[in-house]
């Protein structure tokens, strides 16, 4: 079954509030190698200019897979799991977050296309990202569903 | 950090990553809040017809993020955007490179891509730097 583009597009989500935490950056700064001090040493940050950590540049990405059940989109819309790839990542910056903010994060649904005959689907969520109302990025997914009976 | 205009077609210092190891994959995971089995289980990757587990793409989205930042301070840092090109399997050794491609009203547009010693090109992208 084609994903429904207007079903998905109806499909709400709570937003989700998130507490950027010193100790998960850190963590994240050490799984990506990142060897610069602003990242896992808050005083070389502070020197640097920053109130606190800052957020790096994807560590976005997975905010709103903290939530109880992240995934749930993919069963509300009948997606296999096993059949996806992520196809592409974007992010849009406004501004700088630090450690010791709360973000909010509002996903959607913004497209959804076919190529091949429906071979493979194209799933575009975007999340908006913001700090007490103000924007701070744009975090946009395409995952790439695949269809191996569909189209050819 | 560069403080200067780029000229067009300069080429950032390449972003040479320790091979990425199982417990990689498992630290990311934890990091990123990727939890995705595939990426650290093996039972599960093999279950869905696959040899191994292979890392996250967006590892190698946070490896690229690196060269960018360590290029310019994050706050310049206007758009970034990758398209996942091929798998990285375990023991890979990404490169991370960039290029600038034109530099337009204050604004830097950079050519990124992360490659394999194989050849592989495993990520494409492009990123906008504000210089002013």
């Amino acid at each position: 079954m084609p994903i429904d583009p207007e079903a998905a597009k109806a499909l709400r989500f709570a937003p989700l509030t998130v507490d950027i935490e010193r100790g998960r950056l850190r963590f994240f700064a050490k799984a990506t190698g990142q060897t610069d001090p602003i990242y896992h040493d808050l005083d070389a940050a502070r020197q640097a200019g920053h109130p606190d950590l800052p957020v790096p540049p994807t560590f976005f990405f997975g905010l709103d897979l903290e939530g109880p059940d992240a995934l749930r989109y993919l069963r509300e819309l009948d997606v296999d799991m096993a059949r996806v790839l992520h196809g592409e990542q974007s992010f849009v910056y406004h501004s700088l977050a630090h450690a010791g903010e709360t973000l909010t994060v509002r996903p959607r649904i913004v497209e959804v296309f076919a190529k091949r005959g429906g071979a493979l689907e194209f799933l575009v969520k975007r999340n908006e990202i913001t700090r007490a109302g103000e924007p701070v990025a744009e975090a946009t997914m395409t995952l790439v569903v695949r269809n191996p009976g569909a189209g050819g | 950090m560069t403080t200067t205009v780029p000229a067009v077609g300069t080429e950032l210092p390449p972003l040479r990553v320790e091979p990425i190891t199982r417990a990689t994959l498992a630290l990311f995971a934890g990091a990123s809040g990727d939890h995705v089995p595939l990426h650290i289980d093996i039972d599960v990757a093999r279950a869905a017809g696959l040899s191994d587990v292979f890392a996250h793409g967006m590892l190698s989205m946070a490896y690229l993020g690196r060269l960018l930042t360590g290029w310019v301070p994050q706050h310049r840092i206007r758009s970034y955007r990758v398209r996942f090109a091929a798998i990285t399997p375990v023991h890979a050794r990404p490169v991370c490179a960039g290029r600038v491609t034109s530099v337009e009203n204050g604004l830097a547009t950079l050519e990124l891509a992360v490659t394999l010693a194989d050849g592989t090109i495993t990520l494409t992208g492009e990123a906008v730097i504000d210089l002013r």
